[in-house]
């Protein structure tokens, strides 16, 4: 054997060499390990262990088990009054608005980013459906359809800046969240369309407020929207290739890339179809107010974002589901409505739902811990 | 019989700026070999491996694919031409199942107007045929199909990426160091799932930084230093050392008896 000095690479082969001679540092491939190439046969867990990763596998699971609880407590500790039909009719009409815009930010989130701009967006859709149905006189269900448009236009307004620029979305979205607002007001001249002069001229923009008696509680058509609204995003997120695509993207981009995704154009789509449901929920919050306001829906977005995360999707992306929305609606809604029929002040349901924000991003960590 | 090369680079150059990483570099693949691909850190293996893989363009040189001349622009166009390449990092989604990862960017939609129209993944088709896969490289005792790739291993998360490349890779599979983040065993999980590949009839590209796998398990290793394709070397031929002391340009690959360009042909 030769030596060459000063050669980093010789000094690393003399040392393998030795190892070599050890053999006990490399033995030739396929000697020991047979036929089997890979085992991937589960091993034994302890209870914990199994726990942590049923929670890991089934990611609504948590949220589920939450919204169960706290309907079994509520209802314990408030007594017929929460558990009257009625009652649960009340609370699936409340978190409608939020659920709608849950779902269009479900989709931003799980694609790592955050849409602070889905309450604006839909409000002026709502301001213009109104303005054109009620002060130009057109058809209303061309309104809503323009509508529609509109909130298509800002989602995509946001996804041309985070995709061609590469822009983060939180900013991109809070200029974009002022912005709207600003030509909200601007559009609608700061006024209110009133509930009568709706009802007058254009009733369908006024359709999603009408309620069925349904099980001795009252469904609004609001509420059976923003049910087809999450059938229809499972069903794009679960059984397309789009909807794989789109957990590829949030979960690593690069690696997305890799294997073909075109992910400026997932990131697009997902940012024009989050307007778009903005813009339905602009229709269902004209159906639940009335009239037609621009100061409406100040909250919805935090609200919507504070939804997603208790729902159990994951900030970093690519990890959650549509339907955990829908729980992280329902538990805010339940919360609300049995403290308040409980008795307790207003503000201790803001304490509830913040410490529930935190629970959840806590519940998060920890799951996630299971892959490493 | 003499046989007509694969994949055959030549002349390929690529600077960048004012530092030249690949200085007419050759390279020549022929079917059913695993060429191993050695050099020392900065010696252009990525280089030279990524403008096969068409993740980058060369400045000059030409890549002939089956004699006929290709220039792919992105790595889309080169898996449409066989070229399948499993990246270091794996290019895997972890939080998606190992059928949808194999099928990431190419799945199998339901027949009829539920395909068409509703655009339905055919998932039971994607997972039977996945299992399939997998079983025809030994991976069978996996259990469920649809579990999350980060609930795997390393090694078996590396058995995915190398079933997926080897399942639609119809001419060439890259693999770029693939056993730099695995431990020992899964090491040789992997070699061993190479060899498989190999006996598939799949011709394999090998970049490696582990000396004793390459020629462990290469048919040829092909010596880059300073961007330029210095040897040819095979296992019988030459020792470790030997070719350690090319790629550091101490032995000049002429003065060894069996000469700087070893063929794919026997008894040369």
């Amino acid at each position: 054997m030769r030596f060459y000095p000063g050669s980093s690479m010789v000094s690393f082969m003399s040392e393998f060499l030795e190892n070599k001679t050890k053999e006990d540092d490399y033995n030739p491939v396929g000697m020991n390990t047979g036929g089997e190439v890979a085992d991937f046969s589960e091993k034994h867990f302890s209870v914990a262990n199994k726990t942590h990763r049923f929670f890991h596998s089934q990611p609504v699971a948590a949220p589920a088990i939450i919204l169960l609880t706290s309907i079994i407590v509520f209802g314990l500790i408030v007594g017929d009054r929460f558990f009257h039909p009625y009652n649960f009719s009340l609370i699936l009409q409340q978190v409608t608005i939020i659920g709608i815009l849950a779902v269009a930010q479900t989709l931003v989130i799980m694609t790592a980013g955050i849409d602070l701009s889905v309450g604006a967006i839909m409000v002026i859709s709502s301001v213009v459906m109104g303005r054109l149905a009620v002060d130009f006189g057109f058809p209303p269900v061309l309104a809503i359809i323009v509508g529609l448009f509109v909130g298509a236009f800002f989602g995509g307004l946001n996804g041309f800046f985070i995709v061609r620029f590469k822009m983060p979305p939180m900013i991109v979205t809070l200029g974009t969240w002022n912005i709207i607002y600003a030509l909200n007001i601007w559009y609608s001249n700061s006024e209110t369309i009133r509930s009568g002069d709706v009802r007058d001229i254009a009733p369908l923009l006024q359709w999603t407020g009408n309620s069925f008696n349904f099980l001795g509680g009252r469904l609004t058509f609001g509420s059976i929207l923003m049910v087809i609204i999450f059938v229809v995003v499972w069903y794009a997120l679960n059984w397309t290739p789009w909807g794989r695509h789109v957990y590829a993207t949030g979960d690593d981009p690069e690696a997305a890339a890799l294997t073909g995704i075109r992910t400026d154009r997932i990131l697009m789509s997902v940012y024009i179809l989050a307007g778009v449901i903005c813009a339905f929920c602009g229709w269902v919050i004209i159906g639940r107010i009335g009239a037609i306001s621009p100061a409406s829906g100040t909250t919805a977005n935090l609200d919507s974002i504070t939804a997603v995360v208790i729902g159990g999707t994951s900030f970093f992306g690519g990890r959650g589901s549509i339907y955990g929305a829908l729980f992280g609606a329902l538990i805010v809604g339940v919360f609300r409505n049995g403290l308040a029929l409980a008795g307790l002040d207003v503000l201790w349901q803001e304490f509830t739902v913040g410490a529930l924000i935190i629970i959840a991003v806590a519940v998060d960590q920890w799951i996630r811990r299971v892959g490493s | 019989m003499i046989l007509q090369p694969i994949i055959k680079a030549q002349g390929l150059v690529k600077h960048y700026g004012r530092v030249v990483a690949l200085d007419h570099a050759d390279l020549e693949l022929y079917p059913g070999e695993v060429l191993g691909v050695i050099g020392d850190n900065g010696a252009g293996k990525s280089t030279l491996i990524k403008a096969i893989s068409g993740a980058l363009q060369v400045n000059a040189g030409e890549i002939l694919l089956e004699n006929k001349p290709v220039s792919f622009k992105n790595p889309m166009e080169a898996r449409e031409a066989g070229i399948e390449t499993v990246y270091q990092n794996l290019a895997v989604s972890p939080a998606l199942s190992i059928s949808d990862n194999m099928y990431l960017g190419r799945e199998i939609r339901i027949a009829g107007i539920l395909g068409k129209v509703f655009r339905m993944l055919d998932k039971k088709t994607m997972q039977q045929q996945a299992r399939e896969k997998l079983s025809d490289l030994g991976l069978l005792t996996i259990q469920n199909i649809n579990q999350a790739i980060e609930t795997l291993s390393g090694g078996q998360r590396q058995g995915v990426a190398v079933a997926r490349a080897v399942a639609f890779g119809s001419r060439v599979v890259i693999m770029d160091e693939p056993t730099a983040a695995l431990g020992v065993k899964e090491s040789k999980l992997v070699i061993n799932l190479i060899k498989d590949v190999r006996e598939q009839g799949m011709p394999v590209i090998l970049i490696s930084h582990n000396m004793p796998q390459v020629f462990e398990v290469s048919d040829r290793i092909q010596i880059l230093r300073l961007g330029k394709s210095v040897a040819v070397v095979k296992p019988e031929t030459h020792s470790m050392s030997e070719a350690v002391s090319i790629m550091t340009g101490a032995l000049d690959p002429n003065d060894h008896e069996a000469g700087a360009y070893c063929s794919p042909h026997n008894g040369n």
